[in-house]
């Protein structure tokens, strides 16, 4: 089985996002850039799959191909995909946010070419919030989708995934070819070693532009400001429990 | 102009979130209608049909629909699409599941979790779990939108839209296995008035809930935890509060031992009055408190349990 992973270059979990002064975007500059933390574990159970972890059988994978939209840059994040276990890349290089559709567009198109068995992807990225590609990716392939994964089986050419909904979990079946969306409690990624970090070094990345798939990439939204959210500001200390519960009576709380 | 709204519901009766997505679909204007996709879900029709400012209820019934699997909700709502020019759903589990595959199928650029219509084509949404505020304008001819239950005020009973009945698709692609619900006679946490909160300081699953299941029973509220304690294994996932979890706004919400790392605020920060107790008195969470008590928890809530009276 073949197993696309797509990844993507997103500020780093434990940086603060600072609006700029200008309210165009966001501050990038200088700021310490890291893999989506989702997408981390959807290429942590991708090589699960691959080596037989857990409850997988070994070579339940054979092949792990990640892919990302992005700048140049992107390939360092590519390069931690290889160095955790992934065999081979792909940059499409785009200096242009590029918006889901447009992304999952892209996705279709790489599909198309890699014909994987299944997609694994994060649930959504941190920067954008959008919680939308792996959907839309599954919707263009008219592919069946199993999202907000927290338990991955694969076996008789079908996924059965234990999916986060809200108040419980819930189980699905869909037959491969397949998009699963990676949640949280799926798995904890690993840190690649210092031999696999050499290793991936060796490992091919194939640059491509977003031209070369002759999809329309075009935006359909206009950013017409960002901005930072009213701050809360610090209230009182009170001394103890009796003195909490006087003041929320005040306020009408309780 | 017409407005579709893809109802959350149990089978029975729609849900808040439903509610508070009529409120943001009659903000961007037109004729605003419900659609109940299930199974034996007339009940949850007829209560949709309460909603004031509704013009009708569309009810699409097949067996296997109850579970609202996003290939079979999607085919369904693509059948109906051409009539609209906006389709909005509350931003659940559900939705956030079917509602970008019906904007792929659709072509059009899904807006994900607004918190604001300032137009009929123009939204505002958080990104970076919260800290930072997004305007975007969108020129797609169909909308398709999620709606951030917090952001808007619930749409009151008091209509009596007719309810038509449309047919329900199932795609055949994914099947259903099973499920396990987690079944609590204490409310919701999205709709939960009060919200007590657990964290690390917990120690413990065992000591988790012997403190805060008495504490929620005390004030009727729900129960929630943040992220570390989730990870921890002290708390089920269902309950985690967060920029992974769930976005909470109650009236009020009682955080206890939780340090208030980014992640965590972005889900509970619009809460009206956040109370802390910590015994960290440089812990984060007290810059966004209204109350704070620096202390153990393990004599402040025995404390409060008995304040309350």
């Amino acid at each position: 089985m073949k197993v696309l992973v797509p990844v993507k270059r997103v500020i780093d979990y434990n940086v603060k996002a600072r609006v700029k002064a200008d309210q165009t975007g966001v501050d990038l500059a200088n700021v310490k850039m890291s893999m989506n933390p989702f997408d981390e574990i959807a290429v942590e159970e991708a090589v699960r799959l691959k080596e037989g972890k857990e409850h997988h059988a070994a070579g339940t994978a054979a092949e792990i191909v990640v892919v990302s939209i992005g700048v140049t840059q992107a390939q360092e994040t590519i390069r931690t995909a290889l160095a955790m276990g992934a065999d081979r890349g792909i940059l499409i290089q785009s200096d242009a946010d590029l918006e889901p559709l447009a992304v999952a567009k892209l996705l279709k198109a790489v599909v198309d070419e890699e014909k994987p068995d299944l997609v694994l992807m994060g649930k959504q990225s941190i920067d954008g919030d959008n919680n939308a590609v792996g959907q839309m990716l599954a919707a263009l392939l008219d592919w069946p989708q199993a999202t907000f994964a927290s338990k991955i089986e694969i076996g008789g050419g079908k996924a059965t995934v234990t999916r986060e909904v809200d108040g419980g979990l819930q189980t699905l079946s869909a037959t491969l070819p397949a998009v699963v969306t990676v949640d949280l409690r799926l798995n904890t990624p690993r840190y690649a070693s210092l031999p696999n970090i050499m290793k991936a070094k060796k490992k091919e990345i194939a640059v491509k532009a977003v031209a070369d798939y002759g999809v329309d990439v075009a935006p359909r939204l206009k950013v017409v400001k960002v901005t930072a959210p009213a701050t809360r500001s610090a209230g009182i200390k009170v001394a103890d429990a009796a003195e909490l519960v006087s003041k929320l009576k005040t306020a009408g709380a309780l | 102009m017409a407005v579709l709204v893809i109802a959350d519901h149990d089978g029975s009766a729609v849900r808040d979130t439903t509610n508070k997505t009529v409120t943001a679909a009659l903000a961007i204007g037109g004729d605003v209608d419900v659609l109940v996709v299930g199974s034996g879900a007339k009940a949850a029709a007829d209560s949709a049909a309460k909603i004031t400012g509704v013009r009708k209820v569309l009810l699409a019934e097949s067996a296997g629909l109850g579970h609202q699997l996003a290939e079979d909700v999607e085919e369904t709502v693509l059948a109906l699409a051409g009539g609209y020019d906006a389709i909005l759903s509350p931003a659940t589990m559900d939705g956030k599941n079917f509602m970008p595959r019906l904007a792929a199928k659709l072509d059009v650029a899904p807006i994900s979790d607004i918190v604001e219509v300032v137009s009929a084509d123009t939204f505002v949404r958080p990104i970076y779990a919260g800290n930072a505020l997004e305007t975007i304008q969108s020129s797609d001819a169909k909308k398709v939108i999620t709606v951030r239950p917090t952001g808007f005020a619930a749409a009151a009973d008091g209509g009596s839209a007719p309810v038509e009945t449309v047919s329900g698709v199932e795609a055949g692609k994914a099947s259903f296995v099973g499920e396990e619900l987690v079944k609590s006679d204490r409310p919701e946490l999205g709709a939960a008035k009060i919200i007590v909160s657990g964290g690390r300081a917990l120690g413990s699953s065992e000591e988790f809930h012997a403190v805060m299941e008495p504490l929620a029973d005390k004030l009727g509220a729900a129960i929630g935890a943040s992220r570390a304690a989730v990870d921890a294994g002290y708390a089920p996932n269902d309950y985690q509060v967060g920029q992974t979890g769930k976005v909470v706004a109650p009236a009020l919400y009682i955080a206890i031992g939780i340090s208030g790392a980014i992640q965590h605020l972005a889900g509970m920060k619009d809460s009206k009055i956040i109370v802390a107790i910590n015994k960290d008195p440089d812990a984060p969470i007290f810059q966004v408190a209204d109350y704070g008590i620096v202390g153990d928890y393990k004599t402040i809530v025995p404390e409060l349990m008995s304040a309350l009276g």
